[in-house]
């Protein structure tokens, strides 16, 4: 079972040490799409680390009857029957905000991450450490992607979860491209520049 | 007359406007992962063109007569990922039996394809936006070869730019994936720029 001390390095691996934007590059793909709202974005990142979780807590539990060979096969059933969960669930109780993220709910089902977690911790470890696991990977995914969603609206269209700010709506001159996706590309660069250059800091620090 | 007009509008739309990787976000990990040379960018380019509209073809028919006749429309996204590992599968036995030099070239990039979400998207995006119109079957199929193209197009842009990179004097944090990806967005914008045409 998790013991404390393990609870903790399996946290600051995922949200620090094997981060999946700055660290592994990992799944970017269908989440960076919907950046350009911070709403939008929590709704797709909370989707995001229910799956991962969820899934891996389930492929742990399923470790030991997968014969290996079909395991991708597996995997992907999971995954699809959690991420189905998620887009039926978001269209019945909210019809408008499933009709924004749009196709990119069930595109979290490609979402590199999620297959990773699976593949790489859950196939190996029992439930409950897989479940913190694919928690903290996703927490870990999500908060770089709000950052980046944060900085896109505020500058971009001068308001925040649709409120507009002081400041920035009336004497700022809206950089529009910032909510374009060029501006998706650029911020996420900048946001990984940041922090590869703190964490070879922190590194540096520790020997 | 009409019809085709409103089909090449399509393509040029898919190629060009909203290309897949510059404006949709879909398949940026093989197009960060694979554009390293112009070479591998271009076989796995052309791998998934050919996969692409192969799967643009057996969704829509996976849809409308197997779905819709069940009414588990639902089911779509698992349908989907499931048609398009299958094909993945199938399109490299085929292959791999009949044109051993195209598998040798295609070889790495096929398996690499399933996890590709550029390629789900198409078929996403076709039940979106297109199975409701008439015709809808040569306009999905459109799409799907359209969405390649644009795919390949971006993928061998960056992989020359990439290759220039590689000697260029770049600070040590912004080498490789961050650098990338200042390089799209600036590509970005000079595609932004074909947004005029439709």
């Amino acid at each position: 079972m998790a013991s404390e001390a393990s609870t903790r390095t399996i946290m600051v691996k995922g949200l620090w040490k094997d981060n999946p934007i700055f660290r592994q590059v990992l799944g970017i793909c269908s989440t960076l799409a919907v950046t350009n709202l911070v709403l939008n974005t929590m709704v797709m990142c909370i989707a995001l680390v229910f799956t991962t979780a969820l899934s891996s807590f389930t492929v742990s539990l399923l470790r030991n009857h997968t014969p290996r060979r079909i395991r991708m096969m597996v995997q992907t059933l999971i995954i699809a029957f959690y991420v189905i969960l998620v887009d039926i669930g978001l269209k019945a109780f909210w019809p408008e905000m499933s009709e924004n993220l749009g196709p990119y709910v069930g595109l979290i089902i490609t979402n590199c991450i999620v297959m990773g977690r699976c593949e790489a911790f859950a196939g190996s470890n029992s439930p409950v450490p897989s479940f913190i696991d694919g928690f903290y990977s996703g927490v870990g995914y999500s908060f770089i992607l709000v950052i980046i969603a944060f900085f896109r609206e505020l500058l971009g269209m001068g308001t925040l979860f649709g409120y507009p700010m002081p400041f920035f709506s009336t004497i700022w001159d809206k950089w529009i491209i910032m909510v374009m996706p060029p501006g998706a590309f650029f911020a996420l660069a900048l946001v990984i520049w940041l922090f590869r250059t703190i964490s070879a800091d922190s590194e540096e620090d520790s020997k | 007359m009409f019809e085709i007009g409103a089909i090449f509008k399509i393509f040029l739309a898919t190629v060009l406007v909203n290309n897949f990787i510059l404006f949709r976000f879909l398949g940026l990990c093989p197009y960060i992962g694979v554009s390293k040379n112009t070479d591998s960018a271009l076989g796995m380019g052309m791998a998934v063109i050919f996969v692409m509209t192969l799967t643009a073809i057996v969704t829509w028919f996976i849809y409308h007569y197997l779905l819709v006749p069940f009414h588990i429309e639902y089911l779509h996204i698992i349908a989907f990922i499931l048609t398009i590992a299958a094909l993945v599968q199938l399109v490299e036995m085929i292959i791999q039996k009949t044109a051993p030099a195209l598998y040798e070239a295609l070889g790495i990039y096929l398996p690499l394809i399933t996890t590709n979400c550029a390629v789900l998207g198409v078929a996403m995006l076709n039940k979106d936006t297109l199975f409701g119109q008439n015709l809808s079957f040569i306009k999905c199929v459109v799409q799907g070869f359209g969405a390649g193209v644009g795919f390949t197009i971006a993928m061998v842009l960056m992989a020359g730019i990439r290759e220039r990179l590689d000697i260029a004097d770049v600070p040590q944090p912004l080498k490789g994936v961050p650098i990338a990806f200042i390089a799209a967005s600036l590509l970005a914008i000079a595609f932004l720029g074909f947004s005029g045409m439709i």
